[in-house]
């Protein structure tokens, strides 16, 4: 449907039909937004022998969340005096944008995707890398030196890791020859490529943590160290919209992990395939948003000099390498 | 051409892992540190000057406000100090409950000190498995004493409660369950790779820094000298048990935690014994005057609490409050060393070493 809409020529009702499904995404993703946030919390509550959220909305604590978020719109919006306030103001917004734009090329099922363009991964990796700007801009217009160095360790984190990423899917688009994300999608119908690939899945899956900027790779922010990181300033809905920020890029990444290495859509079996792959993608997203969580609640908090030792020292050679083998083994014996 | 300066950043009075009221103005290029000066007082209270107006009986609940952590070393360290002038003999069941107590208090006080430190390095769930256990510590002192944190449960002379019914089986089951938990902390932290490579290492000082720069407790004992006032000077019923002192070699953060964890099973086989040997029947209180005077002249006492060696001095002239009334909180000689710790490390490594140390600014400020 959406390919028929591409193609058409543009229109009134093209737009209108597309905005549609935009608001429909971006509550889709705040949705996902406000559960994840009581999953988490839920996890880590019974990881952590306790009872995570349970007075409103019923013993899960489902309307928690809402209530929150709720909160934070009616908090009182401040900027500090000293502030770079046009910068202060956008910075969340140049954060959030990206994050929002990447979902655009994910396909959730074989017929559900907004933009299948021939460049997908390309593209969210690109695009991914313009958050960087709204947490360096967000911690240098804050003028607060907690931030400073919490913004300067989130720009030196995120482009360190993000040379891994890309050099560890490179040996998936080695056997694809592709970037289309449907392209890889259908190309696993013989074999997830967690499986041919294991070494670029490990490197993958660490480097996206990082991207993350979650436990252990939460420098940025690490409470223990500089109290809040590159967001210590902000507060109410420009501060909601960092959070924002790093859920929808969990869900993107996640997204992205089932998509390159999971099979996507696609059922491990073939007898299981009367189950609608929108179930399987839901399913194998839950797999890696609950190993996010659960790492979080186990693992302690690397130290700035190692991350950048490990990032450049150990993922990207070991990604190299994997490239190497990747090719080799292709040329000989495909 | 890019100039560079060095930064001037406040860590704390309000930060989240000073511990409490603790700031640290330090001089940072890029994130490494070039100077550290600490700041301390903002939790003084004067309790030494207090005193001075106060009998000794009303001191008491006043040392509970020190190093909150472990309350009942500071209790024992007044009495003890006060019965060493007057020379009061004290019944045999009373010092078992004194002992027992203080050793569940080291347990509450490493654990917490276990669970803070590796919420500073960044991971929240063993902080959550420490308060747990330590929750049960609280509960069996709170029906020692009728306080979860501030005790004030020792008189000059003796316990102001006995044991309830029970209460002496209730540390017995706890012993071999705090085993198996100290299993699953170390399965869950000690052989992390994360974490080991945060504090192996880091932090390191040598034997005769430690002992020039006064530190006691596992602090000194990570560098591999072997004093503990429960072994070396005994006071109270300690030559009664059989225990180890911990000691390591390396002197850095890691061993300073070992140090810690080993203690706390250290502890719970004298809490075995003492189980065993609990007697049955007798006085919890020595026969004292009702107001208690110290006799003219002057008295200091050492024991070992979980931060270090605490002492007690007291001058007196014969009156029923002290003349002068000064305590050697460990807290204190600990943090000594910070400044020429901190040099050249990063921030990443302040909260490390900070941790490691172990402060409770209640005893800090005094």
């Amino acid at each position: 449907m959406i390919e028929e809409l591409l193609q058409s020529s543009p229109g009134l009702m093209n737009f209108g039909i597309f905005f549609l499904l935009a608001v429909v995404l971006l509550l889709v993703v705040l949705g996902f937004v406000t559960y994840a946030i009581l999953a988490e919390r839920k996890v880590l509550g019974y990881m952590q022998a306790r009872h995570g959220p349970n007075q409103l909305g019923g013993k899960w604590g489902l309307l928690q969340t809402v209530a929150d978020v709720l909160k934070l719109l009616i908090k009182e919006d401040v900027i500090p005096k000293a502030a770079d306030r046009p910068l202060f103001i956008i910075a969340p917004i140049i954060a959030f944008t990206p994050a929002f734009m990447v979902l655009a090329t994910i396909p959730f099922t074989d017929k559900f995707q907004f933009a299948d363009i021939g460049v997908g991964l390309l593209y969210y990796i690109a695009v991914s890398g313009m958050t960087i700007f709204g947490m360096v801009l967000g911690g240098w217009a804050s003028n607060n030196k907690y931030a400073l160095l919490g913004g300067m360790r989130a720009g030196a984190q995120m482009i360190s890791y993000e040379i891994p990423l890309v050099m560890s899917v490179l040996g998936v688009i080695l056997l694809t020859g592709s970037l289309n994300l449907t392209d890889i999608v259908v190309q696993q119908e013989h074999g997830w490529f967690i499986l041919y690939q294991p070494i670029a899945f490990i490197v993958f899956f660490i480097a996206s943590i990082a991207e993350l900027n979650r436990t252990p790779f939460d420098l940025p922010e690490s409470e223990n160290e500089l109290v809040a990181g590159y967001f210590v300033e902000y507060s109410g809905f420009r501060w909601a919209f960092f959070m924002l920020t790093e859920y929808v890029y969990m869900f993107a990444m996640s997204s992205l992990i089932t998509v390159i290495f999971l099979g996507g859509w696609l059922p491990p079996l073939d007898i299981l395939g009367f189950i609608p792959g929108a179930v399987w993608f839901a399913l194998k997203f839950c797999v890696v948003v609950f190993v996010y969580m659960w790492l979080r609640a186990t693992l302690p908090r690397f130290r700035i000099d190692r991350l950048m030792e490990f990032a450049w020292k150990v993922l990207f050679p070991v990604a190299l390498a994997n490239i190497f083998l990747t090719a080799l083994i292709k040329t000989l014996f495909f | 051409m890019i100039r560079t300066e060095e930064m001037l950043l406040n860590v704390g009075p309000q930060h989240p892992s000073t511990h409490g009221v603790f700031r640290l103005v330090v001089k940072i290029d890029g994130e490494i540190i070039t100077e550290a000066t600490p700041v301390i007082g903002y939790l003084h209270r004067g309790t030494e000057k207090l005193a001075e107006d106060l009998q000794y009986t009303q001191i008491i609940p006043y040392t509970d406000r020190m190093d909150y952590l472990s309350a009942m070393t500071n209790n024992y360290v007044i009495c003890h100090a006060v019965e060493t002038m007057m020379g009061i003999q004290i019944p045999e069941r009373a010092d078992f409950l004194r002992v027992m107590a203080m050793e569940l208090g080291r347990i509450a006080s490493h654990l917490v000190a276990w669970g803070t430190y590796i919420l500073d390095l960044g991971a929240t769930s063993p902080f959550i498995y420490a308060f747990r256990d330590r929750e049960m510590i609280i509960n069996m002192l709170n029906e020692l004493s009728g306080a979860r944190l501030t005790f004030n449960y020792m008189r000059v002379g003796g316990v102001k409660w006995d044991a309830p019914e029970g209460w002496v089986d209730g540390v017995r089951e706890f012993v071999p369950y705090l085993r198996e938990q100290l299993k699953g902390y170390h399965n869950l932290v000690s052989g992390n790779e994360i974490f080991l490579d945060r504090v192996k290492g880091v932090g390191v000082y040598s034997k005769e820094e430690a002992i020039n720069y006064s530190l006691s407790g596992p602090n000194l004992r990570s560098t591999g000298v072997k004093w503990d006032l429960r072994k070396d000077e005994p006071y109270s019923i300690y030559d009664r048990f059989d225990f180890n002192v911990i000691t390591r070699e390396e002197g850095d953060c890691l061993a300073r935690y070992h140090v810690r964890l080993e203690e706390i099973e250290e502890s719970l086989k004298i809490l075995e014994q003492a189980c065993e040997q609990f007697p049955a029947e007798g006085e919890i209180m020595a026969k004292v005057p009702k107001i208690i005077k110290a006799p003219k002249g002057e008295a200091f006492v050492r024991i070992e609490s979980p931060r270090g060696e605490i002492g007690c001095y007291i001058s007196s002239d014969g009156k029923k409050e002290p003349y002068r009334l000064k305590f050697r909180r460990p807290s204190f000689y600990n943090l000594q060393i910070l400044p020429k710790l901190l040099v050249g490390e990063n921030i990443a490594n302040l909260i490390a070493i900070l941790g490691a140390v172990d402060i409770v600014l209640g005893e800090v400020d005094g």
